[in-house]
C-alpha cells in the first residue's frame, strides 16, 4: 500500500515545523550568549575584578565588591542549604516511610514552588526587619532556596544505590549510619555532587531574594553584618539605569555571571556522564 | 520428622569420605523459630542445630523459607519493615536476638545470591569489614587482605591489581571477592545464600572447592537450589517446604535414604 | 511433621542492644540528625506561611477581599488595591503561555519523537543550558536589546492597522510594556515546557508507538494520534508548572514591564506585576500599612503558585500512574 502524497507531505511539514521550534529555542541561547560575549567581553577588563564601582559620571571602575559579595552569599547559602537538604534527603531515602515521608515530600515541593521574591519577604520579616540589611541574611535567603532541590536530588540519587550493596555492608557488621556513610553515599557520590553543583548554579543567578536581604553596597562589605553588593543585583540596578556606561558594566557583569553559571552546569553534567561506573550487573 | 537434631544422631556413615574433624561441637541452635512478614508467616517452628566446622546446606523449592531462615541467623531480615521473629537462636549458647546486631554480624558473615562488591578498589572491599569493626592496624591490613584473598582462592588472580575497581573482575571473581570480604573479619559462621546461582559452571566449581576448605576455620551454612551441589559439599542437609523444616539429617541420609516422603519426592524430582 | 518437641517461644529479649551503646555507636544520633533536618523543612515552611499571614494582617483587616478587586494603589493616601498587579501578572503570564506553549510542545515532540537520538541529545543539552540562564540576564537582554528592537518593529505593524487598531494593539508605545514582559517570560518558560514535556513524551510506552507504526501510520501520525494523546495530561502538567514559574518570576518582568499600576487592554501599554511591585517598593515601603499591603500581595502570589503547582503535580502523577499500568 502506498502512502498518499498528502500524508507524506503532512509528515514532512510537521517534522520541519517542530524542528524549527527546536532550532529557535536553541537559537535563543546562542543569541543571548553571543550578545553577552560581544558586549560583555568588550566591556570586561581587569578593573572589573579589582576596582569598586564609581559614581555616576565617572568612567571606569569595576564590581570587585559584588564579585566578593556574591561569593560570600553563595558560600553561606551552600553551607546552610546543602547540609540540611542532604541530611533530610538521607532521612527520606533511608529512614522514613509512610505518611511522614510523604508529608515532607509534599512540603518540600511546596517550598520549591514558592516564588523567590516571597522567600525574600520572609527573610526580611524574620531577620532584616530587626537587624538591618546584611550579607548573612542574603545567604540565608538563598540557602532556604537550596534546601528543596538538595533534598530531592539526594533522595533521588540514593535511591539508585542497589539494596544488595547496603546488605553487603550490614552483613559485615556495619551499622545503618555507617553503611550510609561508607557505602551508600560513596556509591552515589557523582550524582550527589553534580546535583549540588546544579543547585548552586541555579541560586547564583537569583536576584529577587537578595533585593531586601543583602540589598546592595557601593563599597566593600567586611564581615557578615553589613549590606553587600552582589552580581545579580548589580546587573539589575545597572541595566535599568539610564547611563550607557553602566549598561556596559551590566553586560560585563552578566557575562561573568552567565559564564560561571554555564560552566558549573556543563561541569556538573559531565561529572554524571563521564562515568556512572555502576555496572552492578 | 520429629525434629531430628543433627547432633542427636551422629552418623558414622559417609564421614570417612570427608576430612576428619574431631568431635563436631554445637555452633548454632535454632529452637521453635517462627518468622513473619507482616501477617504472613514465612517460617513455622524451625528447630535445628548447626555443628562447628561442618557444611550445613538447606534445600527446597523456591519460596520454601530456606533463605528467610538463613537471613534470620544474622538478623538480616530485620531490615524488612513489619517483620517479626519468635523463638530462639543460640550462637555458642547466647541468644542472638539479644546481641548487638553489628557484633553478631561480624561473627556471622554472609555472602549473597549475586556478587555485590562495593564500588571501591579490590583492596578497599576486603579492608572494609576490618576497618569498620576496628580490626587490624594500618600495618597489618595488607597482610589481612592477602590472607583473606588467599582463603577465597583469589589472591593469585588479583594480586597485581589490588587497587583497581572491583567491578573489573568477572562475576565468579566478584563472588569470591565477596567471600574474601566476608572472611576478612574472621567470622565464626559463614552464611551463603545461593552463592552460585548467578555464576557459570566453572566459577561454581571453584567456589565449591573453596567451601570445602573453608570449614577448617569456620562453620558454613549454605542455601542452594541445586541438589547436586548440596550433595557434593554438605555434611548436613535440611529440606524446607512451605516454611517448615521437613527433614534434617546428614547429607548421606537425606540424599540416599530420606525418611520423609516429601523429601524423597523432592530428591527424586517427583516434586511439584 | 515438624516440632513434635514443643518449646514455648521465648519472649523476645528486651531491646536489641542497650540504647546507650547505640548512641555511642552514633547510629541513633545520625538518625536523629537526619530527622531534625527533615523536620526543619516543615518548620521553615510553616514559619514562612505564618510570617506572611501575620505581617499582612494589617492590610487584610483594613481592606478585606476588596484588596484583590480594587485598583487604586496610593501609598500617600494609604489606599491599596492589588488588582492592577494581578491583572498585569495574569496578562503577561497568559501571553507568555500563548507564545511558549505551541513552540515548546513542538520542540518537545521533535526532540522526543522525530529527531535522530544524537541530535536530540545535543539539542536537549543546549535547551537545558537555556533553562539555566538566570532571569536577571534575560531581563538585561530584554531591556537593552528586545525593547529597542520592539521600538523599531512595533510602530510599522501598528500603522498597518490604520486608525482603528484592535484593542490589544492600541495606544502609545514606549517600549517597556506588557508585550515585552510576555516575550521575556516566554523565553524563560519555553525551555522548561520543552524539557518536562519531552520527558513525559519519552515515558509513553514503546509498544504504543510500534503498534501504530505497524499499522502503516507515518511518524507524524503516530506521534500526533497516539503518543501525544497518551501524554496529554503530563504535557498539560508541564504547562501548569510553567505558568506557576511565570507568575512568580520577578526580575525579567520588572525590567521590561514599565512598572505602572494601571489596567489597560492594550498589550502595548505599560503595566505592573505582583512580583515586580514587591521587588520595586518593598525595601522603600515606610509605615505599617504599606509594607503590610505588599506582603499581602506576596501572600496572594504564594497562594496562587501553590494552587497551580498542586494542580500540575496531580496531572503529572496521573499520567505516570497511567503509564505504569
Amino acid at each position: 500500500m502506498k502512502l498518499s502524497f498528502r500524508r507524506k507531505a503532512v509528515n514532512a511539514v510537521m517534522l520541519a515545523l517542530t524542528g524549527v521550534c527546536t532550532v529557535l529555542a536553541v537559537g535563543m541561547l546562542f543569541f543571548i550568549l553571543g550578545y553577552l560575549f560581544v558586549e560583555g567581553g568588550f566591556s570586561l577588563n581587569w578593573n572589573f575584578f579589582t576596582k569598586l564601582p564609581v559614581p555616576v559620571g565617572e568612567v571606569g571602575g569595576g564590581m570587585a565588591n559584588a564579585v566578593i559579595g556574591s561569593a560570600k552569599v553563595l558560600l553561606l547559602a551552600t553551607c546552610l542549604g546543602v547540609p540540611v537538604g542532604f541530611l533530610a534527603g538521607i532521612y527520606l531515602a533511608e529512614y522514613a516511610g509512610g505518611a511522614f515521608a510523604n508529608t515532607i515530600r509534599f512540603v518540600t515541593d511546596l517550598l520549591n514552588g514558592v516564588p523567590s521574591i516571597v522567600i525574600g519577604i520572609f527573610v526580611y520579616t524574620v531577620l532584616v526587619a530587626k537587624e538591618g540589611f546584611s550579607t548573612y541574611s542574603g545567604g540565608v535567603a538563598l540557602g532556604i532556596m537550596m534546601i528543596p532541590i538538595a533534598l530531592r536530588s539526594t533522595e533521588e540519587f540514593l535511591k539508585t544505590v542497589p539494596v544488595p550493596l547496603r546488605e553487603g555492608a550490614m552483613a559485615l557488621g556495619a551499622t545503618k549510619s555507617r553503611t550510609i556513610a561508607t557505602v551508600v553515599v560513596p556509591a552515589a557520590i557523582r550524582g550527589l555532587i553534580s546535583g549540588m553543583m546544579l543547585n548552586l548554579a541555579r541560586v547564583s543567578g537569583e536576584t529577587a531574594p537578595l533585593l531586601f536581604t543583602a540589598f546592595g553596597n557601593q563599597f566593600w562589605s567586611p564581615g557578615w553584618k553589613q549590606p553587600t553588593a552582589t552580581l545579580p543585583v548589580m546587573i539589575f540596578n545597572y541595566a535599568i539605569a539610564p547611563y550607557p556606561d553602566w549598561h556596559r558594566q551590566a553586560y560585563a557583569a552578566g557575562f561573568v555571571l552567565l559564564t560561571f553559571v554555564l560552566m558549573i552546569n556543563i561541569a556538573a553534567r559531565s561529572i554524571v556522564a563521564s562515568g556512572f561506573a555502576h555496572k552492578t550487573r | 520428622m520429629s525434629s531430628t537434631r543433627a547432633n542427636d544422631a551422629p552418623k558414622e556413615t559417609g564421614e570417612a569420605a570427608k576430612p576428619a574433624v574431631p568431635d563436631p561441637g554445637l555452633k548454632l541452635r535454632s529452637t521453635n523459630l517462627n518468622f513473619f512478614y507482616s501477617s504472613f508467616q514465612a517460617l513455622h517452628g524451625i528447630s535445628l542445630d548447626v555443628n562447628t566446622h561442618r557444611v550445613t546446606a538447606f534445600i527446597g523449592p523456591s519460596g520454601c523459607g530456606k533463605s528467610t531462615f538463613l537471613r534470620t541467623l544474622n538478623r538480616m531480615n530485620e531490615t524488612i519493615k513489619g517483620s517479626r521473629v519468635e523463638g530462639e537462636i543460640l550462637l555458642d549458647n547466647e541468644n542472638i536476638l539479644g546481641m548487638e546486631v553489628s557484633h553478631l554480624r561480624r561473627r556471622v558473615g554472609m555472602v549473597f545470591q549475586r556478587p555485590n562488591p562495593f564500588p571501591k578498589s579490590i583492596f578497599d572491599n576486603i579492608a572494609y569489614g576490618p576497618r569498620i569493626n576496628g580490626m587490624g592496624r594500618r600495618g597489618e591490613m595488607a597482610e589481612r587482605v592477602e590472607r583473606s584473598l588467599r582463603r577465597a582462592a583469589l589472591w593469585d588472580e588479583v594480586k597485581d591489581k589490588l587497587h583497581k575497581s572491583a567491578f573489573d573482575l568477572s562475576g565468579g571473581q566478584q563472588q569470591r571477592l565477596c567471600i574474601a570480604r566476608a572472611l576478612a573479619v574472621d567470622p565464626e559462621v559463614l552464611l551463603l545464600d545461593e552463592p552460585c546461582s548467578a555464576l557459570d559452571p566453572i566459577a561454581t566449581a571453584k567456589i565449591e572447592e573453596l567451601l570445602f576448605h573453608l570449614k577448617d576455620n569456620c562453620t558454613v551454612v549454605i542455601v542452594t537450589h541445586n541438589m547436586q551441589q548440596a550433595a557434593r559439599i554438605a555434611d548436613y542437609t535440611g529440606f524446607f517446604l512451605m516454611g517448615k523444616l521437613m527433614e534434617f539429617d546428614t547429607a548421606e541420609v537425606i540424599f540416599k535414604n530420606p525418611k520423609v516422603k516429601a523429601t524423597e519426592d523432592y530428591i527424586t524430582g517427583r516434586f511439584g | 511433621m515438624a516440632s513434635a518437641v514443643t518449646i514455648p517461644p521465648t519472649a523476645r529479649p528486651k531491646g536489641r542492644a542497650s540504647f546507650l551503646s547505640r548512641v555511642f555507636s552514633g547510629d541513633s544520633m545520625a538518625q536523629a540528625l537526619a530527622l531534625s533536618c527533615a523536620t526543619l523543612i516543615l518548620v521553615i515552611t510553616a514559619l514562612l506561611v505564618g510570617e506572611l499571614w501575620v505581617h499582612s494582617a494589617l492590610a487584610r483587616e483594613k481592606f478585606g477581599l476588596r484588596f484583590l478587586i480594587t485598583s487604586v494603589w496610593n501609598p500617600v493616601t494609604g489606599e491599596f488595591g492589588a488588582l492592577p498587579f494581578i491583572y498585569g501578572t495574569v496578562v503577561t503570564s497568559v501571553l507568555a503561555l500563548l507564545l511558549a506553549v505551541p513552540f515548546g510542545v513542538g520542540a518537545a515532540i521533535f526532540l522526543a519523537e522525530l529527531a535522530p537520538p544524537k541530535l536530540s541529545d545535543a539539542m536537549t543539552f543546549l535547551i537545558e543550558l537555556l533553562a539555566a540562564v538566570p532571569s536577571v540576564i534575560i531581563g538585561l537582554i530584554g531591556i537593552l536589546v528586545l525593547v529597542p528592537m520592539l521600538l523599531i518593529v512595533v510602530p510599522p505593524i501598528k500603522d498597518a492597522f490604520g486608525d482603528h487598531p484592535p484593542f490589544f494593539f492600541s495606544g502609545p508605545f514606549y517600549g517597556p510594556s506588557l508585550l515585552a514582559a510576555g516575550f521575556v517570560l516566554a523565553v524563560m518558560i519555553a525551555p522548561f515546557i520543552i524539557s518536562v514535556s519531552r520527558e513525559v513524551l519519552l515515558a509513553v510506552p514503546r509498544d504504543m508507538r510500534e503498534a501504530a507504526l505497524a499499522l502503516g501510520a507515518t511518524r507524524w501520525e503516530t506521534t500526533w494520534q497516539v503518543v501525544v494523546p497518551f501524554a496529554r495530561r503530563g504535557v498539560l502538567g508541564s504547562v501548569f508548572l510553567a505558568l506557576a514559574r511565570a507568575l512568580g518570576e520577578t526580575m525579567a518582568v520588572t525590567m521590561v514591564v514599565g512598572n505602572t499600576p494601571k489596567i489597560a487592554t492594550s498589550l502595548l501599554s505599560q503595566g505592573y506585576s505582583m512580583a515586580s511591585v514587591i521587588a520595586n517598593e518593598f525595601s522603600e515601603a515606610i509605615g505599617n500599612l504599606y509594607p503590610s499591603a505588599l506582603i499581602e500581595v506576596g501572600l496572594a502570589l504564594f497562594g496562587l503558585t501553590i494552587v497551580l503547582n498542586a494542580l500540575a503535580r496531580l496531572l503529572i502523577v496521573a499520567t505516570s500512574g497511567q503509564e505504569a499500568k
